[in-house]
């Protein structure tokens, strides 16, 4: 019963999004309401239909229903509840049931906003949505299917992967992810739109703003959710290791976070078209290539799933998308040139065209580290391995020069930066830096990537915090207002723009934690004996005590170690050893006490059978909660600036097709 | 890589360091993965050498790990095995050709710099470069347009 | 459309062609450097507590595998070992075990369950393991009588393998010293 209704909402999806997808495209001539109703309609349908299908499987999963395949593979009864609900995203099958639910939602959602909008774009973009809705619903009804009927029934199966169950963030992680992820289809739907319709102004770039920066705060969430929960869940002490698949997530939010860099001068100065199509486009094909790498198992990784016919299917999906996108854009080529005008090379729109360019360097950077081994197998016939030490090596010089435009690209006016207003805007923040690079030195600072990073982040938060000072200065003259509420009329009447300064704000806080905690970083591993004591790094830490235990579950093994700063013991950390009962790999849980300066990082690296010592890796990292809170800066900053994109969406919305600039406000703000 | 400029204090804590030799035939838990007590020697200079070469180590039985960073037995083994030889006399890169000996060059977390190899070293800065020229002249040229159309137009120019 | 606007669509072609090549590879299999090169000696304790190296067994053709309790796939294999031990029992053939991180109690319970009569040597440190770059198991060294190894076999041997190797190996004949060139089944008659 169960099977029999997961496999009709997989086949009826897929049905009507195949339908609708045709309809669809036919309904691209204006005017033609009828066929665009019904596409409309088929993507509520093909939602609906999607969570009849999820919400099969969830309740086949709590129910532990092993009759259906998926969880015959990862129930069990012994999985505690949080964790069998979240097994629907833990292996293979399930995961693609939550991204095509997620991909139907996205595309329900857009149709539903913008039904009586953009009326010209809309019947493209929800054929085009509707294709990318098939494609999943095809995997799901074929290669993938979740739904399978298993005969006979097994008492109980396998439970999900260990380190799925390991902490609960794994309720949290991936969710965001997809959210993100699979959220990025909608913009290329409506770059797919433009280049269809010839619509390739304005239009399209100010329908698709919000729809992508909504999956960028949850990506950018998922990616620093991510990192944290790698530094405090897996016990290694790092939280970023260029995995391949870490690789794939960071591929699309880098041409993403171009790409609504690049719009706003096409918004305003109607060029960087070419650009922009071919970002967005980019980025959603990144996220297919990011879910091929991870399904298909091309590239060694730890979230490899499996193999099988899964392969083949992403990649003729991805021929597909390439092709076509390819071909729409070279068809549309000539509309896509154009060229503004400025009086001078300091100004925003070279900044811009500076920052797309090493957003899509680092793009091509990391691309070509995490494909290397493949191509270097295909050419030299030997196996070769591209790890963190590459990518650090080859990301720095990009993302300091990135750290620089961070300050310097807010701070330059559109068009030409007259030399008195650079100096105005430059003089304070430039001498704060060379201050700044004298005390770093003075107090020990000898790395000197450390040093240029610390440096270029005091001058990009100078020149940041000059576009709060300056305004709020000029209003205070002005209308004799208090600082506070003249800060908060500037703030409120240019949230777009001061929400994407406080990202940015963000962003340099958390170059800051990476630079520092991966210099001073100090580790070392300790053996102990129950009551003894060691000291390290100005810490003092004693073995308490080592014991097993079990969950329902797990086993585990942990040690109880009294830690306190200089001699005195003030707290009780518990790093562990689990062990599940299908893995033969234990998963070690560290205990992490983090201060603003420094974390103090323990993990049971081994210990004697007869408990007669234990050997903990201990590491003083430096900074490392600033990465977090600089992650959640730059997400409150992103939400801050959506949460009127609407109304700057209905003032600037007017009857012509081509966007109208208001007047340029003269000056140190600029128009917003 | 650690430096301990920024505190102070920390030289003196130092000093309080005790640690543990626990050489010892495989101890092992409940798990099938023995976990050998590392011996450890006070020699800071040493330690700095065993991280940084098994910083560039590949741990073999993890996915995208250096054999510093793994937490598995085997990386463990490696890091002991790492500093009995550099003890002994070995160079850093007599230990690093130890091991690619016998895994090849997939033990290497950076690609070595020859042959075909440049092609991942070379074409990103490479890409850099040259995107870095267009976007010059792409400037240049709006810059050039400006200048043109203020040539021909009287105050200032508007975009619409 | 022109020719030239042909080209962006045709960019695709070899992005394509790449992923697809991988499709057809398994990241997980990494050849080994070490065929044709002369086996490395090692000696330890069986797990019967006797001393053994593979000094020991000059002359003979060794098969040199990695193994552990906890090893799902070593079960597969273990019944192309037991025959072929009983195939080659007065030929010049020895199979040689080596316990990979795994504790020798647990080791030796699952030989006497598993049966088979060869030893296997304890690899404490895992020196002899990563003496032989080996990073997962089964994995299973073929060495000649010459003392060269011929084959390295990632993942389970199958019974066929297992014979066309051992007795190409045996058939070959052995010279004065290990020739520094030799192909990797079997060894040519000549000196070095």
């Amino acid at each position: 019963m169960t099977s029999t209704l997961g496999y009709i909402s997989v086949y009826g999806a897929l049905l009507l999004s195949v339908v609708g997808a045709v309809v669809g495209y036919f309904a691209i001539k204006p005017g033609d309401e009828g066929r665009a109703r019904f596409a409309r309609r088929a993507a509520y349908g093909v939602f609906g239909l999607a969570t009849l299908g999820l919400a099969v499987m969830v309740y086949a999963l709590v129910a532990h229903d092993f009759s259906v395949q998926y969880v015959a593979q990862v129930g069990s009864r012994s999985t505690p509840l949080f964790y069998t609900v979240i097994s629907l995203w833990s292996s293979l099958e399930g995961s693609i049931l939550f991204w095509g639910w997620i991909v139907a939602f996205y595309m329900a959602a857009v149709a539903y906003v913008y039904r009586d909008r953009y009326k010209e774009l809309m019947p493209a973009v929800n054929a085009t949505m509707l294709a990318v809705n098939a494609f999943f619903w095809l995997l799901l009804a074929w290669p993938a299917n979740p739904f399978v009927a298993v005969f006979p029934v097994p008492a109980d199966g396998p439970g999900p992967n260990p380190l799925l169950q390991n902490h609960p963030f794994m309720g949290l992680h991936p969710p965001l992810l997809y959210l993100g992820y699979v959220g990025m289809a909608v913009p290329f739907a409506f770059g797919i739109a433009a280049l269809v319709t010839g619509r390739v102004g304005g239009e399209w770039i100010r329908a698709v703003r919000r729809w992508v920066m909504a999956p960028w705060i949850f990506l950018t969430a998922g990616i620093v959710a991510g990192a944290w929960w790698s530094y405090e869940v897996l016990g290694w002490g790092g939280y970023w290791a260029w995995d391949p698949v870490e690789n794939a997530s960071f591929l699309p939010w880098l041409t993403a976070t171009a790409f609504l860099h690049s719009i706003m001068v096409q918004e305003r100065r109607q060029t960087l078209k070419t650009w922009n199509i071919l970002l967005v486009i980019a980025t959603f094909l990144l996220t297919l290539f990011g879910t091929f790498l991870t399904r298909s198992g091309i590239l060694a990784s730890v979230h490899a799933f499996t193999e099988g016919l899964i392969g083949p299917f992403f990649l003729g999906f991805i021929a597909l998308v390439l092709i076509v996108s390819l071909a729409l854009v070279a068809w549309r080529s000539d509309d896509l040139k154009s060229d503004p005008a400025l009086d001078s090379l300091a100004s925003r729109e070279t900044a811009f065209l500076l920052n797309n360019l090493l957003f899509v360097a680092f793009t091509f950077t990391v691309l070509l580290g995490t494909m290397y081994p493949l191509i270097a197998e295909a050419f030299r016939g030997v196996k070769v391995s591209v790890g963190a030490p590459y990518f650090n090596q080859m990301s720095v010089p990009i993302a300091l020069a990135l750290i620089f435009l961070t300050g310097v690209g807010p701070a330059l006016p559109w068009r030409r930066g007259s030399p008195e207003l650079l100096k105005k805007k430059f003089i304070v923040p430039t001498i704060a830096t060379l201050v700044a690079g004298l005390i770093f030195f003075a107090v020990g600072v000898r790395s000197f990537l450390t040093w240029l990073t610390l440096v270029l982040a005091v001058f990009a938060t100078g020149l940041i915090f000059g576009e709060f000072i300056q305004p709020v200065r000029a209003r205070i003259k002005a209308h004799g207002e208090s600082s506070g509420s003249a800060l908060k009329s500037v703030i409120g009447k240019n949230r777009r723009r001061y929400g994407g300064y406080i990202v940015h704000l963000g962003i340099v806080v958390m170059a800051v934690g990476i630079a520092l905690s991966a210099t001073y970083r100090q580790e070392v591993e300790i053996t102990l004996q129950p009551g003894e004591a060691a000291a390290f790094a100005g810490y003092t830490l004693r073995l308490d005590s080592l014991y097993a235990g079990r969950e329902p579950h797990r086993d585990f093994v942990e040690a109880a170690l009294s830690v306190g700063k200089g001699e005195r013991l003030s707290t009780v950390m518990r790093p562990r050893m689990n062990y599940y009962p299908m893995s033969q790999n234990p998963i070690g849980t560290p205990s992490v006490r983090s201060r603003p300066t420094e974390d103090f990082y323990l993990s049971l690296a081994a210990y004697a059978q007869n408990g007669a010592t234990a050997t903990v890796a201990v590491i003083v990292n430096p900074m490392v909660v600033w990465i977090w809170i600089g992650g959640g800066i730059a997400t409150l900053g992103a939400l801050f600036a959506i949460s009127t994109v609407g109304a700057v969406v209905e003032r600037r919305r007017s009857g012509a097709a081509e966007v109208r600039t208001g007047p340029a406000k003269a000056g140190v703000g600029g128009a917003d | 890589m650690s430096e301990l400029g920024r505190n102070r204090s920390t030289w003196l804590a130092l000093s309080g360091l005790l640690l543990l030799t626990a050489a010892a035939p495989a101890l092992q838990g409940a798990a099938q993965e023995p976990a050998v007590a590392e011996a450890r020697v006070d020699d800071p200079v040493l330690e700095a050498q065993v991280r940084e070469l098994a910083s560039k180590l590949r741990c073999p039985t993890c996915r995208a790990l250096s054999v510093e960073d793994s937490p598995s037995g085997m990386a463990q083994e490696m890091r002991v095995l790492i500093r009995e030889q550099l003890k002994s006399g070995k160079t850093p890169a007599e230990v690093e050709a130890y091991f690619v000996e016998r895994y090849g060059e997939w033990i290497l977390l950076k690609p070595t710099a020859s042959g075909f190899n440049w092609t991942v070293w070379l074409l990103p800065v490479l890409m850099l470069a040259g995107g870095l020229f267009f976007v010059f002249l792409t400037a240049r040229r709006w810059v050039e347009q400006g200048q043109a159309r203020a040539a021909h137009l009287d105050g200032e120019e508007r975009e619409i | 459309m022109s020719w030239k606007k042909l080209l962006i669509p045709a960019l695709a072609i070899p992005i394509v062609a790449l992923l697809a090549y991988g499709l057809t590879r398994d990241p997980n299999i990494v050849e080994s450097p070490l065929p044709g090169r002369p086996a490395f000696e090692f000696s330890s304790q069986t797990l019967d507590g006797e001393d053994l190296g593979l000094s020991d067994l000059k002359g003979k053709v060794v098969v040199l595998n990695f193994w552990a309790s906890w090893c799902v796939a070593c079960i597969d294999e273990h019944r192309v070992f037991i025959e072929a031990e009983r195939y080659y029992a007065d030929r010049e053939f020895q199979m040689l075990g080596v316990v990979y991180q795994d504790e020798a109690p647990n080791a030796r319970r699952w030989m006497e369950r598993m049966g088979g009569d060869w030893p296997s040597l304890v690899d404490p440190a895992s020196r002899i393991a990563i003496d032989y770059g080996v990073y997962g198991v089964p994995e299973t060294y073929f060495i000649g009588k010459d003392g060269l190894i011929a084959h390295k076999q990632i993942g389970p041997v199958n019974s066929m393998l297992m014979k066309q190797l051992v007795d190409s190996l045996l058939a070959a004949p052995v010279t004065g010293e290990p020739s520094a060139t030799s192909s990797a089944a079997g060894t040519e008659a000549g000196g070095s």
